[in-house]
């Protein structure tokens, strides 16, 4: 192990190509990760938000909440189930917001809610919102009147939420009937009506998903039921940017395994007759293959580190409207999946290592 | 004492459908404080032999007793054990871990080892070593900041960290000029002769020869003369 740091200490100049590589692959991960995290946190925090154990859409709505829409007749029949305890509409429409003072519309996304989620205070008087803090990016502030939609409806902000988003449009909490105001005026053709909204949240004790069956069995499926977990993944593009970054990202960790033990397998060559030398006077392979491993962990980690500082200044350079977002969580999986890599990528190294011959060192004669 | 036994050995390799026998009953006794010259032309069995006796190869047959220590049947994690508390090798290339220092170079011994003695009592040890070795001002130099004859004398050194029972040399003059070698050679007497370790020496150098208290000729495999040194 000494030798490995010793190594390490007196020859950084060596593992300068494997660490220079790895430190971009860590600055890829984390924007890649940043990106992602941005785009699921923005896009899903209304939904995330819900203190509720379920989402019930209207059955031909394809787990759009959009598309969705349901009357009182429907809520009447969700509430008479045993076992739910709660149940709160919540409609959502998503306007251009003209915002005092600036040109350029701010994307909003106006909800009319009942139960207030986490984060969200009690429902705000009829023409005053909650505004989420991502729209302080548009210029947004509190006890401004923004303009919202063709007929420019005008909601007061009344102060400020955060992480409470919805595709990516930043949220603007409102009482239900000033929802309806706003929806109804962009979308004139299709109002709704008083006690009408485009989904509800239920709440419950027990298993979300039999909850969910018990709903859409009462309604005589007349519903689609979604937990809240599968709501949040339903949300459009969703499930698909999780599954294109996570791939890219998975990609991304086989690169990282694949230079280390392309360096540490080229390295171990290298070092062949020292450690061959080294088993003739007593090492065991063990031991080598110990000393190979703490080497590609320290230059992992050094990178890591390296990378990380670079992230974290690049992100700092960008647009406020970018959506990335660095969160200690991925930073953690990041760099444990860096480590791990790592490690994997080291130990193609112990084949070639067990394979020196000690009598190597010792001469080339019979 | 006997430092070093070897009752009946042979090896033979394998190639293809062939025998080649790299030893042949080779009989060889080392007493405790004697040092031998191993000679014979290229490919007669000398590597075979200090190989074996190091634990570096295992015999086809015959009996392999080290300081008294019956290593034949050894497997490889019984071997690497033997050699690192048992036998010291000095190399025909220096092969020194380029980027420890001198004293680092010696105190490799006992970490790969597994450390027996303490770390201090190793480290007074190593220097200990590099002083009697004439290397007292070179303790903290990497091997590149090192003379050929210096970094010779590091890697007895090295091989005198684990005070082996038996070291053995393999051609450790080719390397170094008339001059260094006999300083090297000088000094390999001196310290093996006074610390009562037994050595074997494998050379093509006559020279070096008459350093030794015995000098065994090895053709074809066969131990097949024995005469006495002019030490």
């Amino acid at each position: 192990m000494r030798i490995a740091l010793r190594e390490l200490r007196r020859r950084p100049g060596r593992f300068g190509p494997v660490t220079a590589a790895l430190i971009l692959l860590t600055v890829l991960l984390l924007f890649l990760g940043g990106l992602l995290d941005g785009l699921y946190i923005g896009a899903t925090g209304a939904l995330r938000a819900q203190r509720a154990a379920v989402v019930v859409y209207s059955a031909d709505a394809n787990d759009s909440i959009i598309r969705s829409r349901l009357d009182t007749t429907t809520r009447a029949q969700i509430e008479r189930i045993s076992g739910v305890t709660a149940v709160g509409g919540l409609g959502i429409s998503l306007l251009g917001a003209k915002v005092p003072g600036e040109t350029t519309l701010a994307d909003a996304a106006v909800i009319g809610y009942q139960r207030p989620p986490t984060g969200v205070p009690a429902v705000p008087p009829p023409g005053d919102a909650w505004a989420d803090r991502r729209l302080e990016a548009f210029g947004v502030r509190v006890g401004q009147t923004l303009r919202l939609g063709p007929r420019e409806v005008p909601i007061r902000v009344r102060g400020w939420v955060e992480d409470t988003n919805y595709l990516l449009q930043g949220s603007l909490w409102v009482a239900p009937d000033t929802w309806r105001r706003a929806q109804n005026a962009s979308r004139p053709d299709a109002p709704f009506a008083a006690g009408e909204f485009q989904v509800f949240v239920a709440d419950g004790p027990g298993d979300p998903g039999v909850l969910a069956r018990r709903i859409d069995r009462a309604t005589g499926n007349a519903t689609a039921t979604l937990t809240k977990d599968a709501a949040v993944l339903a949300s459009p593009g969703t499930r698909q940017q999780k599954s294109t970054f996570n791939g890219i990202i998975g990609v991304t960790f086989v690169v990282v395994g694949l230079v280390v033990a392309l360096f540490f397998a080229l390295l171990t060559l290298e070092r062949s007759p020292i450690y061959g030398v080294l088993k003739a006077i007593g090492t065991t392979t063990r031991r080598l293959f110990a000393g190979v491993l703490l080497q590609a962990l320290i230059v992992a980690t050094a990178a890591f580190l390296i990378g990380g500082l670079i992230t974290l200044g690049l992100t700092s350079l960008l647009p406020a409207r970018i959506p990335i977002l660095l969160v200690g969580s991925r930073a953690i999986t990041t760099f444990g999946g860096i480590l791990l890599t790592a490690a994997i990528g080291g130990a193609i190294s112990l084949r070639r290592i067990a394979r020196i011959d000690p009598v190597t060192a010792i001469g080339t004669g019979t | 004492m006997t430092a070093l036994q070897l009752d009946h050995v042979s090896k033979v390799y394998r190639s293809g459908d062939d025998d080649i026998v790299a030893l042949d009953d080779a009989n060889l006794t080392v007493a405790a404080d004697e040092m031998i010259g191993l000679i014979g032309p290229s490919g007669s069995g000398k590597t075979t032999l200090i190989s074996i006796a190091g634990g570096l190869l295992t015999p086809t047959e015959g009996s392999v007793l080290v300081g008294g220590e019956n290593i034949t049947g050894y497997n490889a994690k019984e071997l690497t054990r033997f050699r690192g508390e048992q036998v010291g090798f000095v190399f025909q290339t220096v092969n020194l871990v380029p980027f420890l220092t001198a004293r680092e170079n010696l105190l490799v011994v006992g970490e790969l080892s597994g450390g027996r003695a303490g770390r201090k009592q190793a480290t007074t040890r190593a220097d200990q070593l590099l002083d009697e070795l004439g290397l007292g001002h070179r303790h903290d130099n990497l091997p590149r900041q090192l003379s050929g004859g210096e970094r010779q004398r590091v890697a007895v050194g090295r091989a005198l960290m684990n005070e082996p029972k038996l070291v053995l040399f393999d051609e450790p003059t080719s390397a170094l000029d008339t001059h260094l070698g006999e300083q090297v050679m000088d000094l390999i007497r001196s310290e093996v002769k006074g610390r009562g370790t037994a050595a074997v020496i494998v050379t093509h150098d006559a020279r070096v020869t008459t350093y030794c208290d015995r000098v065994v000729t090895i053709i074809d495999g066969r131990l097949a003369e024995t005469a006495a040194a002019s030490a």
